[in-house]
């Protein structure tokens, strides 16, 4: 089941174009204007509108996609105006990301805390087959680096068939495989965290009030995030969706090689975006040649509504214009959702109960997604958003656990204060 | 210990500081980042001057209890000076974004100015300096066990919950200071802010004797508050109105 689970889950690589057509599946219908909509008076609003940031579409899985597939942002018109525009709401478009990583990671953080099930050792994956529990550490070394590797492999050879499949149009092929993945995350995993979350709790339910729950629970999140919702419940559940993932990939990696994963995923997906051949590179530029709306579920979209004025004589212009703001907003892939809250829920879990390592991770992941959506403004182009923010996260994990924590603990014991 | 306990400590360390964040940071965007980017270079000097105290350690012998005792003095005053050190770093940083905003602005004046910048990475130190502190005790205080039970005292979460407190407050308003010292060369403002940390990290070694820690950093608090009230533009009749609940005509800008 796990295989299935994660060959479905994978499903994530697809192709972030910035049409706003993107954000039609979850926005008013003003996005079909965009398409035809290249005008340059209408250049304002939409250069605003096509900023999306380099997110990884795909959950993390384990044979997933996970790099970042940033949209370059079209550059209808590089008005000195649309600048300020764009700067001027970059500082919204950071906090708009900030409050959804901060709601997921806090998700995840809590249940490691709480729920001794995510922390437990019950196995592994078939994708990390070599185990962490030999004597010598070189050995232990050893292994979680093949672990990474056979990991790293299975995603790239993922990613590669899904860009494939992509070029070749099998559409159906691609939903299939999306929908049984939320399905599996939306109704078995979410029973599974259920009932662990109970068995925490001590809390007795009864079958029926389960059913209940859960189906409801599962189909509004299926049409939520396959069809149309309300913004703010699709956000929502794709946050849980994100955290669940996190949590899976918390339990079942082992310790050296999820740190090791951490680090590679965040090389491959610099590598991915960047590189001319990299394939979520040629997945972007083939949806953009074909003006394809992005697959629903697999980004996470904060679309801000917000109206220009804008003084055009032509009457019938204007009025198509204000019907096309939309919002720009910014777009995230749930990779990297998925992946930041493995790192911080990873530090809760196994930084030896120390919060402080914690809230360090948090803050660095939070430090390097403002520099990362930095570089974006600057560079306006695809970016992965992995890369920094991970590394901050590493640094500053392994940092403040094995260099802070004794000086803050000698420094808490004589209540001194720096 | 208990829930009252708990929440009693959060509330006491982190409540001004939760409203202070509530009421002037939250609304804007911009401010949040400083906020978040403040509490990041604290981090930074924390974890570099924890480094140094690492090597430090390791390379001398831990059963030499006077030399710990002075390795951790020496670590405490370094710590204090690389933070002061990452203040001004902070201060460059923030004084190139407003060269950056003003650039970009279409009015030629930036949406925020420097001495809100400085009250918010004032705030953005204090609060992770309170929280490093204070956290990991908080989580402890959930959890079973009886305070100073092996002789130490029994007021330990009480007066570090009102150290962090009053440490919160200090940062915010070295802030202020620093940042003001740096923009009008006042040179005696920055080092007056470099002294009064050191002072208040100095006069928590006499703890557990409370009155010799919590008594001067709590008179050195609301002396920096009113030093950093008269540099923000304020003066005692806009004080005295705004107790009153009245506004006034000729209030200078605070900035906000």
């Amino acid at each position: 089941m796990m295989i299935t689970f994660m060959n479905s889950s994978d499903s994530e690589e697809e192709a972030c174009n910035e049409r706003t057509s993107l954000i039609s599946v979850e926005s008013p219908p003003a996005a079909s204007y965009q398409d035809g909509l290249q005008a340059p008076e209408a250049a304002e609003t939409q250069t605003y509108r096509k900023r999306r940031t380099g997110g990884s579409c795909s959950p993390s899985d384990a044979d997933g996609s996970n790099s970042d597939s940033g949209i370059p942002v079209r550059d209808i018109a590089v008005d000195n105006k649309e600048e300020e525009l764009t700067l001027k709401y970059g500082a919204k478009h950071v906090i708009m990301l900030f409050v959804p990583v901060t709601l997921c990671m806090i998700v995840v953080v809590a249940t490691i805390k709480s729920v001794r099930f995510y922390t437990e050792k019950n196995g592994q994956l078939i994708y990390t087959p070599f185990s962490e529990d030999t004597p010598s550490v070189g050995q232990r070394l050893l292994n979680s680096v093949l672990n990474t590797i056979i990991m790293i492999s299975v995603i790239i050879v993922m990613t590669v068939f899904l860009v494939v499949l992509y070029k070749y149009r099998c559409y159906k092929f691609i939903h299939g495989w999306l929908i049984l993945s939320s399905l599996m995350l939306l109704f078995l995993f979410t029973y599974i965290y259920l009932g662990e979350v109970l068995k925490t709790y001590n809390v007795a339910m009864d079958y029926l009030t389960l059913f209940f729950v859960i189906w409801n629970f599962g189909a509004v999140g299926m049409i939520c995030i396959h069809w149309k919702g309300p913004l703010h419940l699709q956000q929502a559940y794709l946050i849980m969706i994100s955290a669940l993932m996190a949590l899976v990939f918390i339990k079942y990696l082992p310790e050296w090689s999820a740190w090791v994963i951490l680090g590679a995923i965040s090389i491959y997906d610099l590598i991915a975006v960047l590189c001319p051949r990299g394939p979520l590179r040629m997945l972007v530029e083939t949806a953009q040649e074909r003006n394809e709306p992005i697959f629903p579920a697999l980004i996470y979209s904060s679309a801000m509504v917000w109206t220009v004025g804008m003084a055009k004589q032509d009457a019938a212009s204007r009025v198509l214009t204000q019907q096309t703001w939309d919002s720009g907003g910014v777009k995230l892939g749930l990779g990297d959702f998925i992946f930041y809250s493995v790192l911080v829920g990873k530090a809760a879990a196994t930084a030896s109960g120390d919060w402080n390592t914690t809230l360090a991770c948090f803050v660095a992941i939070l430090i390097g997604l403002c520099l990362t959506l930095l570089l974006l403004a600057v560079f306006k182009k695809a970016l992965p958003a992995l890369p920094i923010s991970i590394t901050f996260g590493l640094v500053f994990y392994f940092s403040t656990d094995n260099l802070v924590r004794p000086f803050m603990d000698t420094l808490a014991s004589h209540q001194l204060y720096i | 210990m208990s829930l009252a306990v708990f929440f009693g400590c959060t509330f006491i360390a982190f409540g001004p500081a939760l409203g202070l964040v509530l009421f002037t940071v939250v609304r804007d965007p911009l401010r949040i980042i400083i906020l978040i980017a403040g509490a990041f270079f604290w981090l930074v000097s924390l974890l570099l001057s924890s480094l140094v105290w690492f090597i430090a350690v390791k390379a001398s012998d831990p059963r030499d209890e006077p030399l710990q005792k002075g390795l951790l003095i020496f670590g405490v005053l370094f710590s204090v000076l690389l933070q002061e050190a990452f203040r001004f770093l902070y201060y460059k940083l923030l004084r190139k974004a407003i060269e950056g905003l003003v650039a970009l602005s279409e009015d030629g004046c930036s949406p925020i100015s420097i001495q809100q910048m400085a009250y918010v990475a004032g705030l953005g130190f204090g609060l992770m300096s309170g929280a490093f502190s204070m956290i990991n005790l908080l989580a402890d205080a959930l959890g079973p066990g009886t305070v100073g039970i092996h002789g130490d005292s029994q007021l330990y979460f009480l007066t570090s919950a009102f150290m962090t407190m009053v440490m919160i407050f200090l940062h915010t308003f070295w802030g202020i200071l620093f940042f003001h010292g740096c923009e009008t060369q006042h040179w005696w403002e920055m080092v007056a802010v470099i002294l009064t940390h050191l002072i208040v990290s100095g006069s928590t070694f006499w703890n557990p004797l409370y009155v010799g820690s919590l008594v001067p950093s709590y008179l050195l608090m609301f002396a920096t508050a009113a030093w950093a009230y008269v540099l923000s533009g304020g003066c005692t009749r806009n004080l005295l109105q705004s107790l009153r609940g009245q506004q006034s005509e000729t209030s200078p800008q605070p900035g906000s």
